[in-house]
């Protein structure tokens, strides 16, 4: 049962219910949790247990936030068995119980105290099921205003102002591509939500979705509204069935709310939003193979120009923006272009979300401003290497970006300061790698993972990346020579410069990057010359 | 219909607007190899051979299916070019199995011709003998897809010009291969109308007629062009 | 004697030698015959009146069909290498060749792609090797009578896992395609070289595999 938002009780229990703390059992605690209360004869009016999305430190799930008169205290990994000792806690306001001791975060952390909410500002807070609450928290307020004060001119104006740029790894300006979709001929429009987030350790949209589908889709209706669309889909890999679950209910309910549909809040905007469920391919993260998908066909890249925003969904202008874009529209236009472009670097505005994970002590989602160094992030932030042990590197980006050495850890987070150390943005994963990695070993992996996620239409890929991972193989079984250095150096160049789609061209970068910090390794794999004489 | 100009390694070119780079590298006499390509089908930029460099864009465009625009300056035979197109001919017969000498098409192959025009006398990349298989379940024609090059013409024809759309491609990346009907024995999809487009347009000997042995594969490359002109444009070759 | 590892090309050779060869009298020239079918030696046969030629300016040192020493020799010029890298003996030779030979040519398409007889690699196991799976399928499935596997210890070479190239073994000069190549071509080939030049190896005539 959904609780409602409109009037929160003095003290409540916030359980995470997004993915990481429901593997870790938070459906079980909840369940104790709330017989533990009905035992001790307290009701939802004197303790209310609420379910919400991300609490961020998923590494040490299931999470509980206790709210009460004295603030909020926040609790990990809390066992079943002491579910009764919690209810004491939060009823009583007391939380020195020992028991409970192990499970106490404290919120002074860094890793609470240096994030900044913006997009994720509802994550663990709303009822993730409940429009209700979403509506109590501000949701849709935006959207309304829109709709009834905001020409889509001005709404454009906003995103152009706050110089917010694609999330999804790209970085292309986002007003820009509003405006270009925007202006293109009379006809119809599509507007597309990319949340096929599919790079290994990227987590950042699924717990979007997870926590606050409704944010999501006003951001989606207020991208509709501005460029003039009347269709939108949200495209999800299946591999997210909690996702799609919740958002297809935010759907339903913004649909009875009159959110959705015809006449949106008695304007005649109208918008209709389908859900879209991949099949398992990355690629369709691609944006011109998630196109093809969604009209049924093949996932498969094509080549650009034309760019979607020219000619995408059946070939009208169509807006595809990814989910952490689509999210941050709302609060840009609560608080404005400029209070967003307030935050971050000249080059890259406002926040990031990071999937951290890997060798580090604070496993989770970390939303910070654009140009904290990575070193806040993995270190203050995540806590560094659980040993204690130094950082050796940090991989961004995923597959499609590379590994920063330590020594580079001081670099500012944004797209220019990544793009010029070899890596990338990317969507938000961040993996922490210990001292005992090997950099051809976690090369391999990556390259391996695009060899499997190749679609196969262009020969650079479909058939470049599977020399490389063999050639790869040779680095980590020790057999390689310093030709097969030179061998790797070209075709890395080649399938980079000549890939039809952005998997194919950024596939080598794992390689390229590791070979430009960690070049020693690849070397001393190298069997000694003489070796090779021998029968 | 108004003309654009621009120039193919410094030579100035004028073309109709509207039409590809590729039509601009031909009409400046250039010959740049392709394999996907074929004139009167819908271009993919899949085999990547036609990239050219673009003056003042740091990326590599495909001339099949890159709109030549006014003022545009290309080059077509860098160092840099010559050199990812080699490779990518080695790409081609490094992952399938090409075995040349018995091949129907020897001598009439798209692809061995590819390799003498990018200067290819061997491949640096290991063969990687995938497992594939022949299909001789159609009475006229068979495919063999150890020469399969995924160039996709024959995807095309039977879908654009033919209207039959018996072929599509199943799997993806390495494991990537030609698909009749529903993944069927190509004898038994009955949307085949045995017109035999599909062995007109393959570029090597993945498909052919039964009765061609070694080196007697005959192509017929340019008849979806033709076929497409007589029905747009009411051209026909005795004309 | 541990099989050896044939995947690993030796180190790059120095600069095709060429333009350096010896101004000696005579160029001292060999053809080795690996895993191929002999059709590559029988189109150099087919040199003809061009092979008077050849011997007014070359030894012939060592060669299946010119010559009966069965050690490969020293300081070898030029030698034309046909056939495929399949057994311990073919690997052997080639790493002589390449010790011995100031220049070697990767002479025929078995040689260049380890053509028809690379085909056995497509029997290859879950291990990448195909030498039991070749050896199985042809005395003991195709056996009419007495099926059984040929074993015979330091007479019958072992098969290598995989056949390749001869230049996933050895460092080559100069590749010379061809199924077999014709006379012509190896003429065209191997002219230049006792001129003390390196043949342009462009254009149909001279490269197309097959």
């Amino acid at each position: 049962m959904s609780s409602s938002g409109s009037t929160t009780p003095a003290r409540q229990l916030r359980c995470c219910g997004a993915s990481g703390c429901r593997s870790a059992g938070s459906e079980e605690l909840q369940a104790a949790l709330e017989a533990a209360r009905d035992a001790a004869g307290h009701t939802a009016q004197e303790l209310a247990i609420k379910p919400v999305g991300c609490l961020r430190l998923c590494g040490r799930g299931p999470l509980v936030a206790c709210d009460g008169p004295g603030g909020t205290t926040l609790y990990g990994a809390v066992p079943p068995t002491e579910a009764g000792a919690l209810i004491e806690a939060a009823r009583l306001g007391d939380h020195g119980n020992d028991t409970l001791q192990t499970s106490r975060l404290d919120p002074q952390l860094p890793f609470f105290a240096l994030q900044s909410s913006v997009v994720l500002e509802g994550c663990g807070q709303v009822d993730p099921e409940s429009i209700d609450d979403a509506i109590a928290f501000g949701t849709y307020s935006q959207l309304r205003r829109c709709l009834h004060e905001l020409t889509p001119e001005e709404v454009r104006e906003q995103v152009k102002r706050s110089g917010l740029r694609g999330r999804g790894g790209g970085g292309y300006p986002t007003g820009l591509k509003w405006d270009t979709v925007a202006l293109q001929p009379p006809g119809p429009r599509y507007v597309v939500c990319n949340a096929d987030e599919g790079d290994p350790g990227a987590f950042m949209d699924r717990s979007v979705l997870e926590s606050d589908p409704h944010r999501l889709l006003e951001g989606l209706a207020i991208a509709a509204y501005a460029v003039g669309a009347d269709r939108g889909y949200v495209y999800v890999r299946a591999e997210y069935p909690l996702a799609v679950e919740r958002l297809r209910k935010a759907l339903q309910q913004a649909r009875r709310a009159g959110l959705l549909g015809n006449g949106i809040d008695g304007t005649s905007f109208s918008l209709t939003i389908e859900v879209r469920v991949g099949a398992g391919a990355y690629v369709c993260g691609e944006e011109t193979a998630l196109l093809q998908s969604i009209q049924g066909q093949r996932g498969m890249p094509r080549p650009r120009p034309p760019y979607p925003a020219q000619s995408g969904l059946w070939g009208a202008p169509t807006l595809i923006n990814n989910v952490e874009t689509m999210a941050a529209v709302p609060v840009i236009l609560r608080e404005g272009g400029d209070w967003y472009a307030s935050m971050g670097t000249a080059g890259s505005k406002g926040t990031k979300v990071f999937a951290l994970s890997g060798a580090v002590t604070n496993t989770g989602l970390v939303e910070v401003p654009m140009g904290t160094t990575l070193r806040s992030v993995v270190e203050v932030i995540g806590g560094g290497v659980p040993d204690g042990s130094p950082i050796k590197a940090v991989q961004t980006g995923g597959p499609s970006g590379g590994c920063i050495p330590a020594e580079l850890l001081d670099t500012p987070v944004d797209y220019e300061s990544l793009m010029e150390l070899g890596s990338m943005m990317g969507s938000g994963g961040m993996v922490v790698m210990g001292e005992t990695t090997s950099m051809p070993e976690v090369a391999r992996h990556f390259m391996r993972f695009s060899v499997n996620e190749s679609c196969g239409k262009c020969v650079p890929c479909r058939a470049g990346t599977v020399q490389l991972a063999q050639l790869l193989d040779r680095f980590v079984e020790r057999r390689a020579s310093p030709a097969d250095m030179a061998k790797l150096d070209a075709l890395c160049r080649m399938v980079k410069a000549t890939s039809l789609c952005g998997l194919g061209q950024s596939a080598p970068n794992p390689v390229l990057s590791t070979l430009r910090y960690f070049r020693h390794e690849y070397e001393a794999a190298c069997r000694q010359p003489a070796l090779c004489e021998q029968p | 219909m108004s003309v654009i100009t621009l120039s193919v390694n410094g030579k100035e070119v004028a073309i109709p607007e509207g039409v590809s780079l590729l039509e601009a590298t031909r009409a400046a006499g250039v010959d740049i190899p392709l394999l996907c390509h074929l004139d009167g089908l819908e271009p993919v930029g899949a085999c990547r051979l036609c990239l050219v460099e673009v003056e003042g864009s740091n990326r590599l465009m495909p001339a099949c299916t890159t709109a030549a625009s006014e003022g545009m300056a290309i080059h077509t035979h860098t160092h840099q070019l010559l050199d990812y197109r080699r490779m990518a001919v080695e790409l081609f017969f490094a992952e399938g199995n090409h075995i040349c000498a018995f091949c129907v098409a020897n001598g009439n192959c798209e692809l061995q011709n590819v390799a003498v025009q990018v200067g290819m006398d061997h491949s640096r990349f290991p063969y990687q003998y995938p497992q594939r298989v022949v299909d001789a379940s159609h009475p006229l024609f068979a495919i063999d897809h150890n020469r399969c090059i995924l160039c996709t013409r024959c995807v095309r024809v039977c879908d654009e010009i033919e209207g039959a759309h018996v072929w599509d491609v199943g799997s993806r990346g390495s494991h990537c291969h030609i698909v009749a009907g529903l993944d069927q024995p190509w004898g038994e999809v009955e949307a085949c109308t045995n017109c035999g487009k599909c062995v007109d347009v393959c570029p090597t000997g993945a498909i052919f007629h039964k009765e061609d042995t070694t080196a007697e594969k005959l192509r017929h490359s340019d008849r979806p062009a033709l076929l497409k002109a007589a029905r747009d444009e009411h051209v026909w070759r005795n004309q | 004697m541990t099989t050896p590892d044939p995947s690993t090309p030796e180190p790059a050779a120095p600069e095709p030698s060429a333009a350096g060869l010896p101004d000696r009298p005579k160029l001292r020239l060999a053809t080795v015959w690996l895993a191929g079918c002999s059709g590559c030696h029988m189109s150099f046969l087919d040199l003809d009146e061009f092979l008077f030629d050849l011997a007014a300016v070359a030894d012939v040192v060592f060669s299946p069909v010119g010559i009966d020493t069965k050690t490969y020799p020293e300081n070898v010029d030029v030698c034309l290498v046909e056939g495929a890298v399949a057994n311990v003996d073919n690997l052997e030779l080639a790493r002589i060749v390449r010790q011995r030979t100031r220049l070697v040519i990767s002479f025929g398409d078995c040689a260049v792609t380890a053509n028809v007889p690379g085909l056995r690699n497509l029997l290859a196991s879950a291990d990448g090797s195909s030498q039991q799976a070749v050896l199985e399928r042809g005395y003991l499935e195709l056996a009419d009578t007495g099926a059984q596997l040929p074993f015979a210890p330091g007479i019958v070479p072992e098969l290598l896992p995989r056949v390749l190239p001869l230049h996933e073994v050895i460092a080559v000069d100069l590749f010379l395609p061809g199924c077999p190549p014709s006379a012509q071509r190896i003429k065209e080939a191997i002219a230049p070289l006792l001129a003390g030049e390196r043949p342009v190896m462009e254009g149909a005539e001279m490269i197309r595999f097959g």
